[in-house]
């Protein structure tokens, strides 16, 4: 038995099939949305008044604050992208922390725009809520859960975009091969974009 | 996805069986990214878990052999048809062949190593063990497993104090994993189809596994968050649908089907997809009409999904709602007639071989074609009102989904399980086994049909006598399929450990690329990736090896 063995390195790198992955999982997420979207449709043509009258207690402020927030980030990503295209290192890196920044600022207005609803009682479950009239439940128990599951993914995007950040400082991500740089940036863009339609859902439209 | 092959100089390349990876052992089967290690760990695991809802399905039929209690207590007899149901939908049925059969054998089917994106395609096994082990959870944790029925209907889910949370979560979690599933097969069969296969050059599982895939990535993370807020709502007590919050319950009903009725779909069209490819081996034909039953599962994939609300014509909705549900409902069994047609228009003539395969796929046609013609009737609206919620509807779909899509797999086990393995069953115990398979089924699920139509509702406790003969008889036949089913699985087991060896590679003279590759597969599968120039099932005579390869440069 020949015991001799020769390793020939078969490499596999599809750049375009990764790309093709990440748009089919962000249409699933589009999905994902898209049923509370139609939760929202639905209840808002069943209780317009109520939804007005509950809209009004949103602090747009914040909102339009927190939708510049985003808008930046998503534009510090893109140039992160377009800095490691020209090889720039660690300008991209820094763009990275930057968004990561941005999206934490997001995060942390989040906290304060809750905690002020909590404190006047207004959250599932509460007595307050509870009181009030079944369209304004309804309004609040949407916001909370949209909101919460947009949260979620502005998380789970910091975690990813902080792991891209190491890729790139070990040199894995890099001016030839960015595709993992370039599907997260899909990604934070989709968490963007599904903001972008929460803002006036809930905060505009009153 | 950087992969480093080993290729050993003496020539002998490893099967994937013996293949010695980073990881040795148990860790190199779990811990293996090749798409025929995932395969069988799937196959593993679903088959597990079928034998577990079949031991369901088994009590369901035994509390049911005679009025009363017989051997547990209502609560109990709840918990069993919501486990059977969850279990069956959600860990067998719909993974069973997109996880066992695409997996295995999509990449080969194509000609490629491996699927687009291979540590996500682990880490959807890894998803749908959790979901698994979630299920358990449901049943052994304290307060009760949960007795919603699998469709976990508003309000009761809410309301109820079982462990509705665990099988929702196991559920949600099971839908991840589909998804996930999905997305690399979608981009497999994009973008790794060997040089020279056109589309209209795939095999037809091809077509319908890649129809499947969309349906999974469409539709399921619909139900992914339609349990989702059931939990949320549950857990936080947020009304979302909870009528006595402001709710609307229909509005769940509407939102769990336009994923559940697809999902029949994701559950038929693979096994159609098998029927397609066993056919034409065992008659020593070409497929007649290949276009018609390759764009009919596209068809299916594509009306299936438009037509969720006839679950729904007794729970209030429009006239033209109604209306345009029960047309579109009528659409889906077009496409599904032209593969029925097609089928037997390949056997016409043709030089049949009764093999235990083709013998699940015969079995498939008459009882998908009995499911399917009840399943227009019950799309007809004023049938439906009448039997909508009783055991013809029970009949209907064990009828598509156990008749039809388990058979398919069945028939797939016998057809590709001596190519995974390099080891043959015996083929006249396969072929015995076959009819109590058969008879039982057919035992067990035909009287459902009359019990339904003379009004005994589904999900009862209990029955008035004159249902009793119809129980009866249903009970004896659900004994002789499991003493089928079981046999053909100590079958398969006694073929993996003292198995006849097979080392040709074309064990059945099937026409499609996994049968020019060595049995069982070399972990590359192909060493040099093959060119494709004829159509599949281009039957010649006195040719035993059709394909033409090329090396690629």
């Amino acid at each position: 038995m020949s015991t001799q063995e020769h390793t020939v390195t078969y490499i596999h790198r599809d750049d375009i099939g990764a790309r093709m992955g990440m748009w089919l999982f962000l249409f699933t997420e589009l999905l994902l949305f898209g049923g509370m979207f139609i939760l929202y449709s639905i209840y808002r043509f069943t209780y317009p008044d109520a939804f007005h009258l509950a809209a009004k207690e949103l602090n747009t402020i914040i909102g339009a604050f927190n939708t510049a927030i985003l808008l930046t980030s998503s534009l510090t990503m893109a140039l992160s992208i377009a800095a490691i295209q020209r090889n720039q290192k660690s300008l991209s890196i820094f763009l990275q922390f930057i968004t990561i920044v941005l999206a934490l600022g997001f995060m942390v207005n989040k906290y304060f725009e809750w905690g002020a609803k909590f404190s006047h009682g207004i959250y599932p479950g509460s007595d307050v809520l509870l009181s009030k009239p079944a369209g304004e439940i309804i309004f609040f128990g949407l916001y909370y859960v949209m909101t919460g599951l947009h949260g979620i993914h502005v998380i789970i995007g910091i975690v990813l975009i902080a792991i891209m950040m190491r890729f790139t400082s070990k040199g894995i991500i890099k001016s030839d091969s960015y595709v993992k740089l370039e599907t997260i940036g899909l990604y934070w863009h989709l968490v963007d974009i599904i903001w972008i339609f929460l803002f006036p859902l809930f905060y505009l439209i009153t | 996805m950087n992969e480093t092959i080993t290729v050993p100089t003496n020539g002998k390349h490893p099967s994937y069986l013996d293949y010695q990876g980073k990881h040795k052992g148990f860790l190199g089967w779990i811990l293996s990214t090749d798409h025929k290690r995932i395969g069988i760990l799937y196959l593993i695991s679903i088959l597990s878990f079928f034998l577990v809802g079949v031991t369901f399905g088994f009590l369901i039929r035994l509390e049911l052999i005679a009025p009363g209690r017989t051997i547990v207590d209502p609560q109990t007899y709840n918990a069993f048809f919501t486990l059977h149901g969850v279990i069956m939908v959600f860990l067998f049925l719909i993974p069973a062949v997109p996880a066992i059969f695409g997996n295995f054998f999509l990449p080969i089917l194509i000609g490629a190593r491996d699927v687009s994106f291979p540590r996500l395609n682990l880490l959807s096994w890894y998803l749908y063990i959790i979901g698994g082990l979630l299920a358990i959870l449901s049943i052994v944790a304290p307060g009760g497993a949960a007795d919603t029925g699998w469709t976990f209907y508003i309000p009761y889910s809410v309301r109820t104090g079982t462990n509705v949370i665990y099988a929702l979560f196991a559920a949600f979690v099971l839908g991840f994993s589909s998804i996930l599933t999905g997305i690399n097969f979608v981009t497999t069969v994009h973008r790794l189809r060997a040089p020279g296969m056109t589309w209209f050059k795939t095999p037809l599982s091809v077509w319908s596994i890649y129809s499947t895939a969309w349906v999974q990535v469409l539709v399921t993370p619909i139900i992914g968050i339609t349990l989702l807020l059931v939990i949320i709502e549950r857990t936080f007590n947020v009304g979302l649908f909870d009528p006595a919050l402001g709710g609307d319950p229909v509005l769940f009903q509407h939102l769990f089907w336009i994923y559940s009725h697809p999902a029949v779909y994701i559950m038929i069209l693979p096994a159609m997809g098998i029927v397609s490819e066993i056919i034409p081996v065992f008659a020593r034909r070409t497929i007649f009409g290949y276009k018609f039953i390759a764009l009919s599962s596209v068809a299916i994939a594509f009306f299936g999904s438009l037509v969720w609300a006839h679950h729904m014509f007794t729970a209030g909705m429009s006239d033209t709602g109604q209306f345009i549900f029960s047309l579109l409902t009528m659409i889906v069994s077009i496409p599904s007639a032209i593969k029925v047609f097609n089928w037997t228009a390949t056997l016409y003539k043709g030089s049949i071989d009764l093999a235990p395969p083709l013998l699940y796929v015969l079995a498939f046609i008459f009882q998908f074609s009995i499911g399917g013609l009840t399943g227009v009737m019950l799309g007809v609206l004023s049938l439906d009102i009448m039997v909508h919620d009783t055991s013809f509807v029970v009949a209907h779909f064990h009828y598509v989904m156990f008749g039809g899509a388990g058979f398919g797999i069945f028939a797939a086990l016998h057809y590709w399980l001596p190519k995974m393995f390099g080891r043959m069953y015996n083929i006249k115990v396969a072929k015995n086994t076959f009819w109590l398979v058969f008879i039982g089924f057919n035992l067990l699920y035909f009287p459902m049909f009359i019990m339904g139509w003379l009004g005994m509702p589904r999900r009862y406790y209990d029955y008035l006598p004159e249902f009793h003969i119809y129980h009866l008889l249903s009970t004896i036949g659900s004994w002789i399929l499991i003493l089928g089913i079981l046999i053909m699985f100590s079958n398969f087991i006694a073929a993996l450990i003292r198995g006849k060896k097979v080392n040709e590679k074309n064990i059945w003279g099937g026409e499609t690329l996994e049968w020019t590759i060595e049995t069982p597969p070399i972990h590359e599968n192909f060493l040099e990736i093959p060119t494709v120039h004829d159509a599949p099932y281009e039957y010649k005579q006195n040719e035993t090896d059709i394909r033409q390869f090329q090396e690629v440069k």
